[in-house]
């Protein structure tokens, strides 16, 4: 990679983020004020008894009886300026119920990606060194399990295994509530309450990785370079490491970006058995409620993050193969 | 039940805590202090605070912070609670309420008169609906010393007491309300009242935690140190947290009925499904009459003859809850219990339809109905597949829609619906809770008005004279007859008396004594060691 490349490279990629960034918006503002229902008829509906006179305060509290080009406008100047709204239901500012949310969904995430592709990496050049073994059999098998099987049914087992039968794990929630833990023992806890459903989520993709990583080391392993490398008295295992799956890698990141960029909104499953109290909840809880200011605020926490990860994978592969030039 | 000409003077405010202490300790168990109890709070409310939010999980979770003026048993009798005594004039006009005087907020500041009448002629009235509704009734709130509050209404209203439990009307500190607007003040995030227990913290989407309010006005209570809420929002995940110990009580519809069994078989736990007689929800087809079949009062008939009611309360919600035999719940006060509905008779129905000219075409279906499910979770869905069934049987096809919450109430409230599935709150008194599903004033475009919109004269007339008669007598007469007309005309196809199962550990006592259980303030629950 040529380095003198990188700062035209980076502001190209920055003004088209910022138009894709803007049509995300605008289109999920229609989308949304498409469905039918609106905050104030939920919050009649749920509670039990209104009248015209609630249901018009809640509308213009709400800024509901404006004409809709013009919400769309006020929330588009909103956000340009990092002003996410404000969520009238929960009387909270937008930004903080987000932030506040953010950070046990990416705990989460980051810990089942990162389970997923050692994991998955892993397994995957086993089988490839071995391949036609016992031990190739029982990954591939293995991997194929993990990837027919629905996150929430394994989520289930899971807590029935290790929650309710051995009585080894917490079944639900992020930490003991209560118990006033702090250092070591708030880490101990939280990793034990984070342990099942980062493994629910990332067997799936653990799964992808192993018979991604397994494929390409194969298809590489034939190729001319790799012959030289043997034939010119390279040890096997720096063939396989240096020259194999390096090479193989490429394909790899392609899809670990694409997950990497679903970290935030990719969970609400797993979320939702778990107790997690993550951000893919609060969206969902916010679309039930026509919650729209939460609503958008997480769509667009989650399309930064979708595009930022793009970036970062673009440069990555110019990182592991030189041969990769970035351009925008 | 006659209250209107009731006075309960000097009732003691800590009789009927004492009584249910020597309750337990006859059983050989003096209430405990200390312990944390964790429970569960579904859906996760957006916040605590009654008035600006009384959604069901609000009026679980807030009435352990708050108190109302009084509380209700089983039998909707009321009893003392931040009101020490009461007496009512005998036209049924005057209502003087004796306060407690040592009742104070979590922030130290005493309770006084000031607080009550900001509480009923400002906060509620101006955030609550139904209190807006029903205050709008009182002509002057005066305080005559500061623990006395002198409320006159305009014309007499026998079920006025039912709003002062604290699910209607918590009492509010003014100090910390007045001059602002009441959805934005500080106090909507950090509630605080005079209740047992002080808001200390929420982490959204995870737990709610209370403490004990050391200052609380009744000596020694509360007995327990901490509630937590935890916010589950998978029911399978509710139900193992049950089974493990992980929670020690469940309420509302945090367990699906069919679990219940599995539930009741196990030794540690209770399963009750009192302490709704307050809320006395029923449930009922909900049907707009502007749609042509259902005009009909045939049509309708036939359809209640076409199910079977029993097999509801029995088979989707294993007893929780019982059949709807009037348009009152037996709960509620002034239940005709000689009105009966339609019976199973599917070979009725379908008389009833030859009548109404609906004759069954070749695949033998003479009408199809659409049906709006009801997205409340499972056991709704069951319930509208099994609608479908038994009137598939007297050849009206049930075509099933379904939607999400949102959606919903905009349609019901726009009465963009054929059918659908709805059950409402009675509040204790018909005039509170059943009068404004039937009469015609009340058609309007907003969710849990008469949206069906039927509309009978002589059953608005009778609304009327119940409402404003001023001796139970007198209502109970024009009660008893507007439920013999509503049963035959059957403008709404009535269901079920709900309830909802509270299950808890057996070491937790007390948790339900009162008619609105859960609901109440557990400033007498105690885990036994």
């Amino acid at each position: 990679m040529d380095p003198s490349k990188l700062p035209g490279f980076l502001l190209r990629r920055g003004v088209k983020a910022v138009i894709v960034l803007l049509a995300i918006i605008v289109c999920n503002f229609l989308l949304i004020h498409a469905a039918p229902g609106d905050p104030a008829s939920v919050i009649a509906g749920q509670s039990g008894a209104a009248d015209e006179k609630f249901l018009a305060q809640l509308r213009q509290q709400f800024g509901l009886d404006q004409p809709l080009h013009v919400q769309l406008w006020l929330y588009v100047k909103g956000v340009a300026t990092l002003d996410l709204g404000f969520s009238h239901r929960q009387q909270q500012p937008v930004l903080l119920l987000v932030a506040e949310r953010l950070p046990a969904t990416l705990l989460l995430t980051g810990a089942a990606f990162g389970f997923a592709v050692l994991a998955g990496v892993a397994m995957g050049t086993l089988a490839a060194q071995r391949v036609g073994s016992w031990a190739d059999s029982l990954i591939t098998v293995l991997a194929l399990a993990c990837y027919a099987t629905p996150l929430f049914w394994v989520g289930l087992m899971l807590v029935l295994l290790f929650g309710v039968w051995l009585e080894w794990l917490p079944v639900f929630g992020m930490m003991t509530v209560g118990a006033n833990l702090s250092g070591f023992a708030l880490v101990v806890d939280v990793g034990r309450h984070l342990l099942l459903p980062a493994l629910t989520l990332g067997l799936f993709y653990m799964a992808v990785y192993a018979r991604l990583t397994r494929a390409t080391m194969l298809e590489v392993a034939d190729q001319d370079f790799v012959k030289t490398a043997r034939a010119k008295g390279v040890p096997e295992g720096q063939v396989t490491r240096r020259h194999i799956l390096r090479n193989a890698l490429l394909p790899v990141i392609t899809f670990a970006g694409i997950q990497a960029g679903q970290l935030v909104g990719g969970a609400i499953l797993v979320e939702t058995v778990f107790a997690w109290p993550g951000i893919g909840r609060l969206a969902f809880e916010a679309l039930l409620a026509r919650d729209y200011p939460v609503l958008m605020g997480v769509f667009f926490a989650t399309s930064v993050m979708v595009v930022a990860f793009n970036l970062l994978t673009d440069l990555l592969y110019a990182v592991i193969d030189p041969r990769v030039e970035v351009e925008g | 039940m006659n209250l209107s000409r009731r006075g309960l003077l000097a009732a003691s405010a800590t009789a009927p805590v004492l009584m249910r202490v020597g309750d337990a300790q006859a059983q050989g168990i003096t209430p405990r202090r200390g312990g944390t109890l964790t429970t569960i709070l579904q859906p996760e409310p957006p916040v605590l605070q009654i008035g600006v939010n009384n959604q069901g999980p609000t009026l679980i979770a807030a009435p352990k912070m708050f108190n109302g003026l009084l509380r209700f048993s089983p039998t909707l009798e009321p009893l003392p609670e931040l009101a020490k005594s009461w007496t009512i004039s005998p036209d049924g006009k005057e209502y003087v309420f004796n306060l407690v005087d040592n009742a104070r907020f979590h922030d130290g500041r005493p309770m006084t008169a000031d607080d009550v009448i900001f509480s009923i002629m400002r906060f509620h009235t101006e955030l609550a609906p139904r209190a807006r509704a029903i205050f709008s009734l009182i002509d002057s709130c005066t305080a005559p010393d500061a623990h006395t509050v002198r409320i006159t209404l305009k014309r007499a209203f026998q079920p006025f007491l039912l709003m002062f439990d604290v699910t209607a009307c918590a009492i509010v500190p003014k100090h910390l309300f007045d001059g602002q607007d009441f959805r934005q003040a500080p106090a909507v995030q950090r509630p605080v009242g005079t209740g047992p227990f002080r808001f200390t913290e929420w982490q959204r989407g995870n737990f709610i935690r209370m403490d004990r309010f050391d200052g609380y006005w009744k000596p020694n209570q509360p007995y327990l140190d901490t509630i937590i809420w935890r916010i589950v929002p998978d029911s399978q995940s509710r139900q193992v947290a049950l089974e493990t110990g992980a929670v020690q009580l469940t309420s509302s519809g945090d367990i699906e009925p069919f679990a219940i069994p599995g539930l009741r078989a196990r030794p540690n736990l209770e399963v009750r499904t009192d302490g709704w007689e307050y809320f006395a929800p029923l449930s009922w087809i909900e049907t707009n009459h502007r749609v042509a079949p259902l005009a009909d009062v045939r049509v309708r008939q036939a359809i209640s003859h076409a199910i079977d009611r029993n097999f509801i309360a029995q088979r989707l919600w294993f007893g929780v809850g019982k059949p709807a035999t009037s348009p009152i719940a037996s709960a509620t006060r002034f239940h005709d219990p000689s009105v009966r509905l339609q019976a199973y008779d599917p070979r009725a129905a379908q008389q009833l339809l030859d009548a109404a000219g609906l004759r069954p075409n070749a695949q033998g279906v003479r009408t199809s109905i659409k049906h709006l499910v009801l997205p409340y979770g499972e056991v709704w869905t069951r319930l509208s597949e099994y609608l479908r069934q038994s009137l598939r049987q007297v050849g009206i096809n049930l075509e099933l829609e379904s939607t999400d919450a949102g959606a919903w109430a905009r349609r019901i409230g726009n009465w963009e619906y054929e059918t659908s599935i709805n059950f409402l709150y009675q509040f204790g008194d018909p005039t509170l809770g059943v009068e404004r599903t039937y009469v015609s004033s009340n058609i309007q475009r907003v969710t849990f008005t008469n949206t069906g919109g039927y509309s009978n004269p002589a059953v608005d007339a009778l609304f009327l004279k119940a409402r404003e008669a001023v001796t139970a007598d007198e209502r109970r007469a024009a009660f008893s007859e507007v439920q013999k007309l509503l049963a035959s005309e059957i403008p709404q196809i009535w269901l079920m008396e709900m309830s909802f199962p509270t299950i808890h550990d057996r070491r937790l006592r007390n948790v339900i004594s009162t008619g609105t259980g859960p609901n109440a303030s557990f400033d007498d629950v105690f885990l036994a060691s």
